[in-house]
């Protein structure tokens, strides 16, 4: 490991560890058409965990679960020991936040009121602004560098700043627990690497537990502690991003041929897909613009 | 969108005690109050029109029973019960398109759209033309026959949870179904039983009683203030079903307690005037705009509603004098002009669901 690694200064001894998320012997299903089967799960407290996966292989039917946005057909998640179907909804929603996938805000919704929404869970009917209200939604708009948006409506903001905005929203909502389904889909590499930075910085400050879904497995690896990899409704591997991306678990979850080198600036594993075009034995030279023409 | 001048910019206040607090907005606050200020005048100057005209005055103060006996007579006993039907109908027909709209996040989605007046329209012209009144009178079978197609609605575009964009396109479609079963009967049934239908059809304020305004204003009573309370799941319900759930909404029983809320609301109202067309439609959408808010803001949207229909029946009444036009007949013109703009917005937008 390299000095350059974020990971290094954490403090095992921060206050309050935050509740623990479970799932034991899930099954989740769609319409009777089961997605995920017999998955056990216990959910690092206070790191950052990323679950990756081909598509279709119940990634983002497990977040659901986790979050309690839907049902499991057998088996039970748990939140610090108690199951999530019992906890009551607003109480839930105090201790664990969602992010589902590419949210819509309404037309003309401002920043501001986009990201005091994820205060609900902490009002009434008669206290809809309280000072911690408005402390933690200036806190939440600060982190993710807003504050100068915060009157702008969402719909006219740029695809990396309307993601931010919902970021804020689940920051705001003050949870220990913080779960997101592919927060960077449709950003650009600058967009999806501020986004990353900005959990990070959520989970190395405020010890929040985040668990999201992600794409793109180098990124993965670079951000998440804990990955999990999962084919056909089921944990392949899981454990330290250097563990569990392997060349044979790459192959067999995603069906694909890789190498991997190490990640020359945090020492992560760096996926290098194999193609029909690209893989050991087609070098350089035998590519035609690269062939050297002797006349 | 530019920057809204100091003044009308929201505000936070807290009470220490009790521990009350809330953010300030006074544009909404002075939409509602310029809105509601309207709506009376206009209420007040439907009472001076009539055979026997009444000076502007004179009705405010036989409103509050003084004057001479005979104005207060012909205000309190003849006029007052068509126009607070006209005021209450607007009310309900207001909030409950408000509330359909925020919970579908479809301006297209008002009860007028997904087949609830219809039904009531159905339910109503079956009783007549067929005489199978059961003894009800036919504001009571037109609401029977909203609660009926909402169910209906309800039922089918239910599938582990009924979504916005599954209740307007089940409700389309029902609404489609009841207009033919409403058209084949009164192609099947005689000149003057077609005739009693279509008058009822159309959304009238002709000849109201105080029997109407009584079993409107206890429906209003009764579900108005449960639909402004559920203001703050509404919020949260238009960022979508998951987010809500997220926030702690509980998304099913919400929008269930809602549903039944807007459908009440609308099936009064359309017992009391008949399905008066657009205003639910319309007038979340006005008032949502005057107020500058990104959902129709429940109460508001209730009174621009009495606004507009109080102002189409003065206009229905005055237009062509010696005759009275039913008010249904200008909001529908009115309210046209109003849908095409909401559907050409809402596809150039791209977000229809």
């Amino acid at each position: 490991m390299s000095t350059t690694d974020p990971r290094a200064p954490r403090t095992p001894e921060s206050p309050s560890p935050g509740p623990e998320l479970r799932a034991q012997n899930l099954q989740l299903a769609y319409d009777g058409r089961v997605v995920v089967e017999n998955l056990d799960l216990t959910v690092p407290t206070g790191r950052i965990t990323a679950i990756v996966g081909a598509n279709a292989c119940g990634k983002s039917t497990l977040l659901r679960a986790l979050a309690r946005l839907l049902a499991p057909r057998q088996g039970v998640v748990e939140l610090d020991g108690v199951a999530l179907r019992s906890v009551p909804t607003r109480e839930l929603a105090r201790k664990l936040g969602i992010l589902p996938q590419t949210p819509v805000a309404p037309e003309g919704l401002t920043v501001l009121d986009l990201v005091g929404r994820g205060r609900s869970p902490h009002q009434t009917w008669w206290r809809q602004w309280s000072t911690a209200d408005e402390e933690a939604v200036h806190a939440a708009l600060e982190a993710t560098n807003l504050t100068e948006l915060a009157e702008r409506p969402v719909d006219e903001l740029s695809g990396g700043q309307r993601q931010r905005a919902w970021i804020a929203m689940a920051v705001a909502q003050g949870t220990p627990v913080l779960l997101l389904d592919e927060p960077t889909t449709y950003l650009d590499l600058a967009h999806q690497i501020d986004v990353l930075d900005l959990i990070t910085d959520l989970n190395r400050r405020e010890g929040r537990t985040v668990v999201m879904v992600l794409h793109d497995l180098n990124q993965a690896c670079r951000y998440a502690d804990h990955v999990i990899a999962m084919k056909a409704g089921r944990i392949v591997a899981e454990g330290a991003p250097a563990d569990v991306v392997t060349e044979a678990t790459v192959e067999d979850v995603f069906d694909l041929r890789c190498r991997i080198t190490p990640d020359p600036i945090s020492g992560t594993p760096l996926v290098i897909p194999l193609g029909r075009h690209h893989h050991d034995g087609a070098s350089p030279a035998e590519r035609p613009e690269n062939a050297v023409t002797t006349r | 969108m530019s920057a809204p001048p100091a003044a009308l910019s929201n505000r936070p206040f807290r009470l220490t005690f009790p521990p009350v607090s809330g953010v300030l907005r006074p544009r909404l606050l002075l939409t509602g109050v310029g809105v509601a200020v309207g709506a009376f005048l206009l209420f007040c100057w439907g009472l001076t029109i009539g055979d026997y005209p009444v000076a502007f005055t004179d009705v405010i103060r036989a409103l509050w029973g003084s004057g001479d006996a005979g104005t207060v007579i012909v205000v309190q006993d003849l006029r007052l019960p068509r126009a607070l039907v006209g005021l209450l109908v607007g009310v309900a027909f207001g909030v409950s398109g408000a509330v359909f709209q925020t919970m579908t996040r479809n301006p297209l989605a008002s009860p007028d759209m997904i087949g609830l007046t219809e039904g009531a329209g159905t339910a109503v012209v079956a009783a007549v033309v067929l005489g199978w009144t059961g003894g009800l009178g036919l504001s009571t079978l037109g609401l029977l026959g909203a609660l009926a197609t909402a169910l209906l609605v309800y039922a089918l575009a239910w599938k582990g949870g009924a979504t916005g964009y599954r209740i307007i396109l089940v409700g389309i479609g029902v609404s489609w179904i009841c207009s033919s079963a409403t058209n084949f009967l009164v192609a099947r049934g005689n000149r003057f039983e077609a005739e009693a239908a279509l008058g009822w059809l159309v959304g009238n304020l002709n000849g109201r009683t105080w029997s109407q305004v009584d079993s409107l204003a206890i429906a209003l009573a009764v579900l108005l203030p449960v639909t402004l309370g559920m203001g703050r799941w509404m919020r949260t319900l238009m960022l979508g079903d998951d987010v809500a759930a997220g926030l702690g909404t509980p998304v099913q029983p919400v929008r269930l307690a809602l549903l039944l809320a807007g459908v009440g609301l609308v099936a009064f109202g359309t017992a009391a005037a008949g399905p008066v067309a657009f205003v639910a439609l319309a007038c979340p959408q006005i008032a949502q705009r005057l107020a500058g808010t990104s959902s129709p803001p429940p109460l508001v949207s209730g009174l621009t509603g009495a606004f507009v229909v109080l102002g189409s029946d003065l206009l229905a009444r005055e237009a062509i004098p010696g005759t009275e036009l039913p008010v249904g007949i200008v909001t529908g013109a009115l309210g046209a002009p109003v849908l095409l703009w909401l559907l050409i917005r809402v596809n150039r937008a791209g977000s229809g669901g």
